[in-house]
């Protein structure tokens, strides 16, 4: 918002602003987890996963204006990559997560052509049958996928030069976190960048786009990919932090909770991307507390997160179309605009708002 | 990719007999049209002639059914759209087809996106190279935008402007790429008198440098500003010439009124009659 004040040496170095942001974050983060209890580092881990899938899906939805219900699918193969690779090969975490985004990547090629000559329902639609059918082929292959129990594999234990007493659940934390620092180190940088701009030229119109040079078909396609590279890395940091990789984790429920966390959060915003994760890891124990509260019966109760996931939504769509992230912009603009009119002379030209995002 | 010319291939772009037919109806009937560099050719003819056709398989976005293009002196084969910039040729659109929610400057950055070196993986980690890219196309938008007298909007977003400053950044956005052919698609639809003036200043301007094609109704314009000027009816060249013989060419009168008349205003009439229809 106040791009004059900051320095033209910084505006001008997007590697100077994504590095101080993740150095931020991860101090931040180092010293959060300390204070946080074990089971406050295990939401914070899941905020980690969902941070990454929900920042590749917003820059997709957002930029792109690709809209996919096949995220939670797309973890799904990242959680059993990574489950397949550290269980029965025995890999390292760090090679089996960059394989994990990796394989994820790949799914998302062909998914993402398909994406491209796609448009608004029709893809969605698509990656929905994606969604309802991946979850299927554990049942298929029970000798590989482990059928409905999933794949269970040991928990990284923290390195020994943090001390005997580390707690555990602080380890898988700081992994999580580490993950979606990445994922936000790689999409603010494209963001910021000529890919960025393209994709949005591409989204607001095709046509124009094309002759100023973009492929529209390309542009869409390398949205997705890295797009899904980053739900499979959120999902292979989900089987290291819950040491499963399960079917029942990767319903069509996922994907829709993660599209409603975009919407919610607020489309394109990667700010937007920590709310979406705040409420993807909350609201879940908000709603069994509160039907637990009413003492209702487990059919309501267990069909009460999503009930309430889409209320939510709806109440979102109407009062706060930008979502969270867009209220607090215009919330920050209009105090801006309020202290702005306040200190100029009356007859003086009104600053024109910055409109870029 | 600069091939030298052929001797003798002074034209920028040659369509010869390109026939198009959609269904039944021939858009385009073996229609053959050249342009040079620092010339300013019109294209005109009453509304369903054919003219955005023709811009349409420049650009790629229609295959000929027949014939063949060439661009300095080679035959383009199967031209794609996202190709064209880098080839050197650019377009405005008639609508004005602005990216709307991005700034001015950014629009006209889309526009100088072939000069961009760095790929996705320096993007991603926002390699030094990523954003020298991004400074080169700063200053080159800045430029255009500034010679067309657009400097003071960089950050507005187009919605927020009026119809013909959004016209002028939509022409900035084209020119931005440094074409050797620009094609403008009804360049002074929406526009005032003085706007007018202006515009006519600005192709003039252009048409010393490189090859300008111009589909537009606005007979005066077309009249002061192109060098030589080609009449489509019903997908067919029907005259070509200097503007003064087109004028007061029979068969000009003919298409544009549907019946025989007599003298110059007779054209400008019908015209009066033609731009106001949808």
């Amino acid at each position: 918002m106040s791009a004059p004040a900051i320095p033209r040496a910084v505006r001008e170095r997007t590697l100077l602003r994504s590095l101080s942001l993740v150095i931020v974050g991860g101090l931040l983060i180092a010293l959060i987890t300390g204070a946080l209890s074990s089971y406050r580092n295990l939401q914070l881990a899941y905020g980690g996963y969902y941070f990454a899938a929900l920042a590749g899906l917003t820059v997709l939805a957002g930029l792109s204006g690709q809209i996919s219900l096949g995220h939670g699918a797309l973890m799904a193969v990242g959680a059993y990559t990574s489950g397949l690779l550290i269980g029965n090969e025995g890999w390292a975490l760090v090679p089996a997560l960059v394989a994990a985004a990796g394989v994820s990547a790949i799914i998302g090629i062909p998914l993402g052509l398909a994406a491209s000559r796609l448009r608004g329902p029709y893809l969605a639609g698509a990656t929905l049958a994606f969604a309802v059918g991946l979850p299927a082929l554990a049942d298929k292959f029970p000798s590989t996928f482990g059928g409905e129990n999933g794949l269970t594999i040991n928990p990284s234990m923290p390195p020994s030069w943090l001390g005997s007493n580390f707690a555990l659940e602080r380890w898988e934390a700081w992994i999580a976190c580490a993950c979606a620092l990445i994922v936000l180190f790689v999409l603010y940088n494209l963001v910021h960048s000529g890919v960025g701009r393209s994709l949005r030229a591409v989204r607001d119109d095709e046509i124009a786009a094309s002759l100023c040079g973009l492929h529209v078909g390309r542009n869409q396609t390398v949205a997705f990919v890295v797009s899904a590279a980053c739900a499979g890395l959120g999902g292979g940091v989900f089987t290291v932090v819950n040491q499963l990789a399960a079917p029942g984790s990767f319903q069509v429920q996922l994907s829709l909770y993660l599209l409603a966390g975009v919407v919610i959060g607020g489309l394109g915003s990667l700010v937007g991307a920590i709310w979406g994760a705040a409420l993807l890891v909350f609201l879940p124990n908000w709603t069994t507390d509160l039907a637990n509260s009413f003492s209702l019966s487990t059919n309501v109760s267990h069909n009460l997160p999503l009930a309430i996931y889409g209320v939510v939504l709806i109440a979102a769509m109407l009062l706060w179309p930008s979502g969270i992230q867009g209220g607090f912009r215009s919330l920050g603009s209009w105090l801006w605009h309020r202290r702005g009119r306040r200190s100029r002379s009356p007859g003086a030209p009104a600053d024109r708002p910055s409109a870029a995002s | 990719m600069e091939s030298r010319e052929l001797p003798g291939a002074a034209h920028r772009l040659s369509v010869e007999d390109v026939t198009v037919s959609f269904g039944g109806i021939r858009a385009l009937d073996r229609v053959s049209v050249e342009v040079s560099t620092g010339e300013v050719l019109g294209v005109i003819g009453p509304n369903g002639a054919g003219k955005t056709t023709l811009f349409n398989v420049i650009c790629g976005f229609v295959a000929p059914d027949a014939g063949t293009l060439s661009w300095r002196g080679k035959t383009l084969h199967r031209i794609r759209p996202h190709r064209l910039s880098s080839l050197g040729i650019a377009r405005t659109l008639q609508g004005v087809g602005l990216f709307g929610r991005m700034t001015v400057l950014e629009n006209v950055m889309v526009g100088a996106q072939h000069f961009r070196r760095a790929g996705i993986a320096s993007a991603m980690v926002a390699l030094p190279r990523s954003d020298k890219d991004e400074r080169d196309l700063r200053d080159r938008a800045l430029a255009t935008l500034a010679e067309l007298d657009c400097a003071g909007i960089a950050d507005r977003l187009p919605g927020t402007l009026p119809f013909a400053v959004q016209k002028r950044v939509a022409l900035a956005r084209a020119l931005v790429a440094e074409p050797e052919l620009l094609l403008l698609d009804e360049p002074a639809g929406g526009l005032g008198a003085d706007e007018l003036t202006e515009l006519r200043g600005v192709i003039e301007r252009i048409g010393r440098e490189i090859a300008v094609m111009v589909v537009e109704h606005h007979m005066d314009l077309v009249m002061s500003v192109c060098d030589r000027v080609v009449v489509l009816d019903f997908g067919r060249v029907i005259a070509a010439g200097d503007p003064a013989a087109i004028k007061s060419d029979p068969r000009v009168l003919e298409a544009y009124l549907g019946r025989e008349a007599e003298g110059p205003e007779a054209l400008t009439a019908a015209e009066a009659g033609n731009a106001g229809r949808p």
